[in-house]
């Protein structure tokens, strides 16, 4: 044990999930002795949950014309142009024009892209990470389940963004360990989990900037099925040799905890 | 142009969250989260090109918020209570909405810079690195005011009339 001894800054670095994993355990096991002390950082961890949880439903309404990209950037470029030509403008620049004419939601989203971005997209880099990765006897995770809290921390910084680790023990699933690996849209965390005969399940999961909010799909190639989904920006993919049936509910658990986040 | 496109493009949600929750009116932050918009779109090729986006972003939208915060003060314009409201103005999920709005309230009786900081920390995920590159402030006065931020708003919602000042040795260490 290590006698750094606690400070202010190591709480809020609990709370906010900024410790390294050996850290994080010598501020639990401070707390689990000054119980006052776990007391005060309980109430940090529901108040930073109440305001994200309060401040949640700004981020999820549908943005104003105004605050549309493609608009700011046409009006940067031709000031002159001003209302419908402008978003018109907006469109053509971003040559995204096109049968759902120049509504602004249509600005975002075409099929090409949202084959090679979206949804879809991801789908096939997790089964494209489980078939390099699950096959690897050698080394199938970069960084095992021991130091997961390294895993998540490494993740999220390369994400950009907190990831959170599911648990799949109810369903018999192990955390194996993980790695960040590479998609056109930028790093993603690949966590690997295994049950008892060794099956092998893979979560792929990266930030969309297109399909941000899709309800689950299921893709199959061959025995190799997906379940994909995306929330508030956050994609996510359980790639498994698994009958969908078998599969669905473990990806509704992932879901279900990715939700709370 | 792309680039840029998609780099700021998915930040808006969070940007238009945050000016919320400071400037606590919707037309008032989209405003500034516009103005900020055409700003970064003005100077994107002033930006480090190995630079955080989101941090520089945030920067600029938390700038501006500072300059109009201010400048209403000093006109002497006072925000109805009841705009607390306006910060979650699609009402907050059903059973916590009371505890939400207080929050918020709470949140709001704080001083500017110890709001940001929690704000920016807790709700937008920036590390307290990227806070630091924000509010271009030492990483240990971040979360100097990160504690006293927070712990004033634990104390709030616990209803502690006579909030104890904080001391100092309180805020260092626990051990």
């Amino acid at each position: 044990m290590s006698t750094r001894p606690v400070t202010e800054e190591d709480l809020h670095g609990l709370v906010d999930l900024a410790l390294d994993a050996s850290r994080q355990v010598e501020v639990e096991s401070y707390l689990a002795l000054h119980p006052e002390v776990a007391a005060r950082v309980a109430d940090y961890r529901s108040q930073r949950a109440a305001l994200r949880e309060a401040l949640a439903p700004v981020a999820q309404e549908p943005l104003p014309p105004e605050l549309g990209i493609g608009r700011l950037i046409a009006a940067r470029h031709h000031p002159a142009l001003a209302g419908w030509r402008v978003a018109a403008a907006a469109l053509l620049m971003l040559g995204l024009g096109g049968a759902g004419g120049w509504g602004l939601h249509g600005l975002t989203t075409s099929d090409a892209q949202a084959h090679t971005q979206g949804i879809a997209a991801l789908s096939q880099q997790a089964t494209d990470s489980y078939a390099t990765y699950v096959a690897d006897r050698q080394r199938p995770v970069e960084l095992r389940a021991d130091s997961r809290a390294e895993l998540v921390a490494w993740a999220s910084d390369r994400l950009g963004r907190p990831v959170a680790l599911p648990d799949l023990s109810a369903s018999g699933y192990r955390l194996m360990g993980g790695r960040v690996v590479p998609t056109p849209q930028g790093p993603a965390a690949m966590f690997m989990f295994d049950d008892d005969r060794g099956t092998r399940l893979v979560l792929l999961t990266r930030g969309m900037a297109m399909d941000r909010d899709t309800p689950m799909a299921h893709r199959a190639q061959g025995p190799v099925g997906a379940f994909t989904w995306a929330s508030e920006g956050n994609g996510y993919s359980l790639v498994g040799a698994l009958p969908a049936a078998a599969l669905h509910p473990l990806a509704d658990a992932v879901r279900r905890q990715m939700g709370r986040v | 142009m792309n680039d840029m496109a998609q780099l700021i493009e998915p930040l808006i949600p969070a940007l238009r969250r945050y000016a919320r929750a400071l400037m606590r009116d919707r037309s008032a932050a989209d405003d500034l989260v516009q103005d900020g918009l055409e700003r970064a779109i003005g100077r994107w090729h002033q930006r480090r090109a190995d630079g955080n986006a989101r941090s520089w972003l945030f920067a600029i939208v938390h700038n501006l918020a500072l300059n109009r915060i201010r400048q209403s003060s000093r006109r002497g314009r006072h925000l109805p209570p009841e705009d607390a409201d306006a910060v979650g103005s699609v009402p907050p999920a059903q059973e916590h909405g009371l505890q939400h709005r207080d929050l918020l309230r709470a949140l709001e009786s704080l001083p500017e810079e110890q709001r940001s900081v929690v704000l920016l920390v807790s709700v937008e995920d920036l590390s307290y690195v990227e806070v630091a590159e924000v509010l271009k402030i030492p990483i240990g006065t971040v979360m100097s005011r990160l504690s006293r931020g927070r712990e004033r708003l634990r104390q709030a919602m616990e209803g502690v009339a006579k909030a104890e000042p904080v001391g100092a040795s309180h805020l260092r260490r626990v051990k």
